[in-house]
């Protein structure tokens, strides 16, 4: 009993040292106060861009990541947590700064901003980008491999619909894209509300699942690659992965126009080291950071002198911005409120449940 | 003494406590919480009008159904001859060996196996049969699902029939029973308890699987588990994600209730 009793004794002292010791580590950043709390996406960002930037900095940065902007926006929304930096999507913006979960940006604090790409900038979800600054963009578009599918006939969303595309499509897992895509290839806007339209939408969808073959959401990179699908739908960077490991597919931004995403810089309310916020982007947004950055994820920067960077050594990144010309065919998302976001969900729901 | 025995008991208290009374409870207010934040029962309602739900309810059921009776048909004969052997343990081990691996992992695997240029098309490559369709089809998930849990109804029925005395064998067989008979009128009923416990724990998880539906149903094959998982991560109608919670626990309980009657 006695040896028990040491035995537990020892546990519980070694249980402690260890608490002590981890709580320890984790403070001693804080209380220099070098710190940045960054709460991005999955492997949305060039790592070796963080340790330059912590080198050159003195910053130490704390990368944490969420895989979708609702669980970003949960995680915020219960407090007790303090993000210098997080990266939402366009409409997710608009619910933060409407719930109150974003402080006002400085601009003076940013030396980039006469460098970005003017379509880019005061977009519908915040028209002065007085809560956001982009930090990427990008597109949802059609990827297909040349060795099922003639790419000159797959040239817009109406396209999908073609008979001989049965069984060989894969859709993102997502309700407002798959769709918005149904209600662009009608002609309307991606940020209907009109319950009839939405519905209207829906049927036409339903003439589509004999062409789909599966929903899904990451796995499509390596499904396309591995040649399970002739065409998947989905957005530009995961795009340009799949192009990166297979030499036969390409990537198509529909003719009816399409969905344009932005991410962006925000700082929530809580957070506690701003300075360290501005140098972060500031340090991103430098045109050749951001050329780098651009390369390696696939997704198109806003920085226009890092984009005429590209432009110099030709890089094949650039196949993925979409043109001028394209640009003005493109639609932003925007926050509809509680009630369509669950008619769009439901309706999805009906649509993947749809059997022929 | 019995003081001592009320502390050992503590900690588990706490922890039914904290982990799963509180949570239950939790969630059965949440599911009465509509969207605008105010007590009503208007999410039951729309689960019974909606015939989305209603259909998805009986397809998670007839999937469930399907890949319970298929465990069971595979895993009875199993443990039976698992009791019979020699090695018993050692192969029971191999059995729960592949629980110790990750869900994802596993289906991750049979991704591999079973997609155009996986090993069974390969295979069927051999004889001529062209590539086919695997992934994301019915009979994919039925059996990636029933794999999982094959597992989980061996254990229950193989400690189970190891339990049974070997002398009411013998009395059958001297009282001039067939084996057959011994079988249903002895072994079977004996047994029965373990069934039970393994459907039980086959039968509702896989009215919620939603990993699997994504991965290997590619989303064509649609259960309970993708509603809620949708409710929760997307439309953040965690009262409707909830309802759905309640009903399943509500079914479970009346499955539970059903097996054990049935005695």
């Amino acid at each position: 009993m006695k040896k028990l009793a040491l035995l537990s004794g020892v546990i519980l002292f070694f249980c402690l040292l260890l608490g002590l010791g981890s709580s320890a580590l984790n403070e001693t950043p804080k209380e220099s106060g070098k710190v940045l709390n960054l709460y991005n996406w999955g492997d949305y960002i060039d790592p070796s861009l963080i340790s330059e930037f912590e080198s050159e900095t003195g910053y130490h940065v704390v990368y944490e990541t969420f895989d979708s902007n609702e669980s970003m926006y949960t995680k915020l929304k219960q407090g007790s947590n303090h993000y210098d930096l997080t990266i939402p999507s366009d409409y997710m913006v608009e619910k933060m700064k409407n719930d109150g979960l974003v402080q006002p940006i400085d601009k003076s604090k940013l030396n980039f901003l006469n460098e970005m790409d003017s379509s880019i900038m005061g977009l519908s979800y915040d028209s002065q980008n007085n809560y956001s600054i982009p930090y990427f963009y990008g597109t949802l578009g059609i990827v297909y491999n040349d060795q099922y599918v003639d790419g000159a006939k797959l040239q817009s969303f109406t396209d999908l619909w073609r008979v001989d595309y049965r069984h060989s499509m894969m859709l993102v897992d997502s309700a407002r894209d798959v769709i918005g895509l149904s209600l662009i290839s009608d002609g309307h806007s991606l940020n209907t509300t009109d319950n009839s339209l939405l519905k209207q939408a829906k049927e036409k969808l339903d003439k589509l699942a004999p062409n789909v073959k599966a929903i899904v959401a990451d796995e499509m990179k390596m499904y396309m690659i591995q040649n399970e699908a002739a065409i998947g739908v989905t957005w530009s960077g995961e795009a340009a992965e799949m192009l990166k490991n297979n030499e036969h597919l390409h990537y198509v931004i529909p003719k009816e126009g399409s969905n344009l995403w932005v991410d962006n810089f925000v700082i929530p309310k809580s957070a506690q080291h701003s300075d360290a916020a501005y140098a972060f982007m500031n340090f991103m947004m430098r045109p050749e950071n951001a050329a780098k950055n651009s390369v390696y994820l696939g997704y198109s920067t806003p920085n226009v002198l890092a984009k005429q960077e590209l432009e110099k050594t030709q890089d094949p990144v650039l196949a993925f911005y979409p043109t001028a010309d394209q640009m003005k065919h493109l639609e932003v998302f925007e926050d509809l409120g509680q009630d369509a976001v669950q008619t769009y969900n439901d309706l999805f729901l009906e649509f993947k449940m749809y059997r022929n | 003494m019995k003081l001592r025995k009320n502390l050992f008991m503590l900690p588990y208290l706490f922890w039914l406590l904290l982990f799963v009374i509180l949570p239950l409870i939790l969630i059965v207010v949440q599911s009465l919480i509509g969207t605008d934040g105010q007590l009503t029962l208007a999410n039951f309602v729309s689960f019974f009008t909606s015939g989305t739900y209603l259909s998805m309810t009986v397809n998670s059921f007839i999937y469930a159904l399907i890949v319970t009776v298929i465990t069971l048909v595979i895993s009875y004969p199993v443990a039976y001859i698992l009791t019979k052997l020699k090695h018993s343990q050692f192969f029971l081990l191999l059995i729960i060996l592949p629980t110790w691996i990750n869900v994802l992992l596993k289906a991750y695997a049979f991704i591999g196996l079973f997609s155009q240029s996986g090993w069974i098309n390969q295979f069927l490559g051999i004889f001529g049969i062209g590539p086919t369709q695997l992934l994301f089809t019915d009979f994919a998930f039925i059996f990636v699902a029933s794999y999982i849990e094959i597992p989980f109804m061996i254990l229950p029925i193989f400690n189970s029939l190891k339990t049974i005395n070997g002398e009411y064998i013998h009395a059958a067989n001297d009282l001039g029973a067939t084996r057959f008979q011994t079988f249903t009128k002895v072994i079977w009923p004996l047994s029965l308890d373990g069934v039970k416990s393994g459907i039980q724990s086959i039968f509702i998880p896989t009215l919620s699987l939603f990993m699997i539906t994504r991965l290997i149903g590619g989303n064509r094959v649609i259960t309970l588990g993708t509603a809620i998982e949708q409710h929760f991560l997307t439309t953040m109608n965690w009262g409707m994600g909830s309802t759905i919670g309640v009903i399943l626990m509500i079914i479970m309980i009346a499955s539970m209730k059903l097996t054990n009657g049935s005695k």
